[in-house]
């Protein structure tokens, strides 16, 4: 081959291989891109008088007298809306049975429309769900609920050959020339006295309990049972899993059972998580009984046999990877092969074991279809260490599942799921570079 | 080529010593097998007590693998196995009463490259005493003190005891090995080419070493650089392809050889 071919052929492959690294990272960035800034919409958005007055009721937290002053305020703003409202229902009452008959479905989808935005009215009681009693909490959410007050869904149908189009038609035209014509401007004008936004940083979204299915509050619950998953996992993976390696890498030797295991354990890798579930179902709940039900104990079980291949692998490497010179020098020395083992290979090995069990424990906290089966519920308390036990968690990869899919009010909850999303992925990105700087440290350590 | 012979001033037991009467050592038919192939062939000899033994030969002769058998090393092969007997101090190494971590204890050895644990020089040399159960801080440090003045090490790193050892050069780090062996107070010190990682005046010094040391310790020496064999041993044996061609004094041996493979080698003829 030539020489000008071959540095073509060299300048060829580095091309390829940067456009790989290119659409990786794009791909990547595509990716994490709204994840991350949807996702931080959850903890960092403009929240209405709303949010403060449930964080005040619900929570406790929060200025009394401050949260006092801005409802007060906003419900000031709100007045000659329920003004006009209580104006055309009275002339509403003195008017014939067809004006009333008109009036009747409008009124009441208006009053919906307004009860999304603003809560209940003050003229009602307490309601007994919470989704009833505050408004839109979030700047966003009530842009749309206003949207919704201001306008009509319509279905145009014209066009026989299409689909039907949707078209916003003003809800003011239903009420032309009535009391409730100014009702519309009067919002529009005067949304942002009504809900006061402001900018707020809501941290405790990681740790507050949720409220009415997550329509308010947090993803504590999910966030701690996912820690707790994920750690339980690691409590049974790791000690399992190094021994397991110790034993295959300094003491196995290359029978043919030592091979029938190696494949087992490499097949056990391979297997589906949705059948690590199942496993865990029939094996730890019906079988051994660990817990009468779903309990956070036989779902950590449950990963921690998912993982356990994983673990075996990377610790083994890492051992075999320790130069067999330690072993003889502490060998000539007079240590037994388990001492040899545990002072010089074992801690000369540690920071290959230990990228092993992070990227186990990452895997672990991400996993869904494993602990469906045996630990997930999709409403639940945040746990004590020893509930469990004996007691299902809400998870955060279950739940993101469950939020998207089979929620009541799917749209209404999406900073909900993206909340849980970042904070997934937050977990697990920090859980890795937990692993390299810890690597990196042990690594320095060993080199001097 | 002609070999200087250079007896170091003062050294232990010297030529005083014959193998024959009370070796500290002793080799009778003694064959080490990997799988079938034959690495030892039926090796007999008496190494004395107290003065260093050469084994030189050309690479893949069973020099090592002699020498490794003698603290059992070769157990952690798979598929070796020994023949013959192997006497230490008149017991039976190989016997299956034989107590291997014992052994080894009394038993040390240095290797061909520097192999230092990634702990700290304290612990490295600690590591053997804390092995035997020793426990207390003074002692522990008086042992480590005497073991690395001893290794000649000490002025070197007396002020960076809890540094790591991998921060030491090539030559410190194996006379910390050597310190390290001798910390577990053996009688016996095997040296598996310890020079070979190493520039010429770490050579010496590691050389030197070994001059001081003998007398104190019956030391066995593999190398396959015959100048470094001339300077330090008494007693030379001479393998070649798994067979003691020759054993003798080592001035016997480089001047009168008395086979004439031995000579071929020293010669430098092959090898």
């Amino acid at each position: 081959m030539r020489a000008a071919t071959r540095r073509l052929l060299d300048r060829a492959f580095t091309a390829v291989s940067l456009l790989a690294v290119a659409a990786l990272a794009a791909a990547l960035l595509l990716l994490l891109g709204p994840i991350v800034t949807r996702g931080a919409g959850a903890f960092v958005f403009r929240g209405t008088v709303e949010h403060r007055r449930l964080l005040r009721e619900q929570f406790g937290r929060g200025d009394p007298q401050a949260v006092a002053r801005d409802v007060a305020a906003a419900a000031a703003a709100r007045r000659p809306v329920y003004e006009l409202l209580a104006r055309f229902q009275a002339e509403l009452d003195a008017a014939d049975a067809a004006t009333r008959r008109k009036y009747r479905a409008p009124l009441r989808e208006l009053q919906e429309a307004l009860h999304t935005l603003f809560g209940a009215p003050p003229a009602e009681g307490q309601a007994l769900l919470l989704r009833n009693r505050y408004g839109a909490t979030r700047w966003d959410q009530a842009q749309a609920a206003l949207r919704g007050v201001l306008y009509t869904e319509e279905w145009d149908y014209s066009d026989p050959t299409r689909l039907g189009a949707k078209r916003l038609a003003p809800r003011a035209e239903q009420f032309r020339g009535t009391t409730l014509e100014p009702l519309f401007s009067l919002l529009e004008r005067e949304a942002r006295a009504m809900l006061r936004p402001r900018w707020t940083c809501y941290a405790r979204f990681l740790t507050d309990r949720s409220l009415d299915a997550h329509f308010f509050g947090g993803i504590g619950p999910e966030a701690l049972g996912t820690l707790y998953l994920a750690v339980g996992a690691m409590l049974f993976a790791v000690p399992f899993g190094l021994i397991a390696a110790i034993y295959l890498a300094e003491f196995a030797g290359e029978g043919r059972l030592v091979g029938l295991l190696r494949m087992c354990i490499s097949t056990l890798a391979g297997v589906p998580s949705i059948v690590f579930g199942l496993f865990g179902l029939a094996f730890f709940i019906h079988t051994l009984r660990v817990s009468s039900s779903k309990s956070v104990l036989a779902g950590a079980l449950t990963l921690a046999v998912m993982i356990l291949p994983t673990v075996i692998r990377a610790a083994e490497e890492a051992l075999r990877a320790v130069p067999p010179t330690y072993k003889e020098a502490a060998l000539s020395l007079g240590a037994s092969r388990w001492h040899t083992v545990l002072s010089v290979v074992l801690p000369a090995a540690l920071p290959g074991v230990l990228t092993g069990i992070v990227i186990s424990l990452g895997r672990a906290a991400g996993e869904t279809a494993p602990i469906i089966f045996t630990a997930a519920v999709s409403m639940g308390p945040a746990l004590k260490p020893w509930e469990t036990l004996s007691q299902p968690t809400p998870a955060l990869s279950w739940n993101i599942y469950n939020l998207t899919t089979e929620h009541e009010a799917v749209e209404r909850i999406r900073h909900v799921q993206f909340g849980m999303i970042f904070t997934l992925v937050a977990l697990v990105l920090l859980l890795n570079a937990a692993a390299l700087w810890l690597r990196a440290r042990v690594s320095r350590k060993l080199r001097g | 080529m002609t070999i200087r012979i250079e007896q170091p001033a003062g050294s232990g037991g010297g030529a005083a010593a014959t193998p024959e009467h009370d070796p500290h050592l002793k080799a009778e038919a003694f064959s080490v097998f990997y799988g079938d192939n034959e690495a030892v062939k039926s090796v007999s000899l008496a190494v004395p007590r107290g003065v260093a033994t050469a084994i030189i030969g050309p690479s893949g002769c069973g020099k090592s693998t002699l020498l490794r058998a003698i603290n059992r090393l070769n157990d952690l092969i798979p598929g070796c196995r020994t023949r013959g007997r192997l006497l230490l101090e008149g017991v039976d190494v190989y016997d299956a009463r034989t107590d291997v971590v014992a052994l080894r204890s009394r038993v040390g050895m240095v290797f061909q490259k520097p192999n230092p644990f990634p702990k700290s020089i304290f612990d490295n040399v600690a590591y053997g005493p804390r092995l035997q159960g020793l426990r207390d801080r003074g002692e522990l440090t008086r042992r480590v003190e005497e073991s690395l003045q001893r290794a000649a090490l000490w002025n070197e790193v007396k002020d960076r005891l809890h540094s790591n050892a991998l921060g030491l050069s090539g030559g410190q780090q194996q006379r910390l090995c050597l310190a390290r062996a001798l910390a577990v107070e053996p009688e016996v010190l095997l040296m598996d080419e310890p020079t070979s990682a190493l520039d010429p005046s770490a050579t010496t010094r590691i050389e030197d070493l070994v001059g001081q040391l003998k007398g104190r310790y019956t030391i066995v020496i593999v190398t396959h650089n015959m100048q470094q064999a001339a300077r330090v041993s008494d007693w030379t044996a001479f393998l070649y392809e798994g067979v003691l061609v020759e054993f003798g004094k080592t001035i016997d041996l480089f001047t009168h050889p008395r086979n004439k493979r031995t000579e071929d080698y020293i010669t430098g003829r092959f090898g």
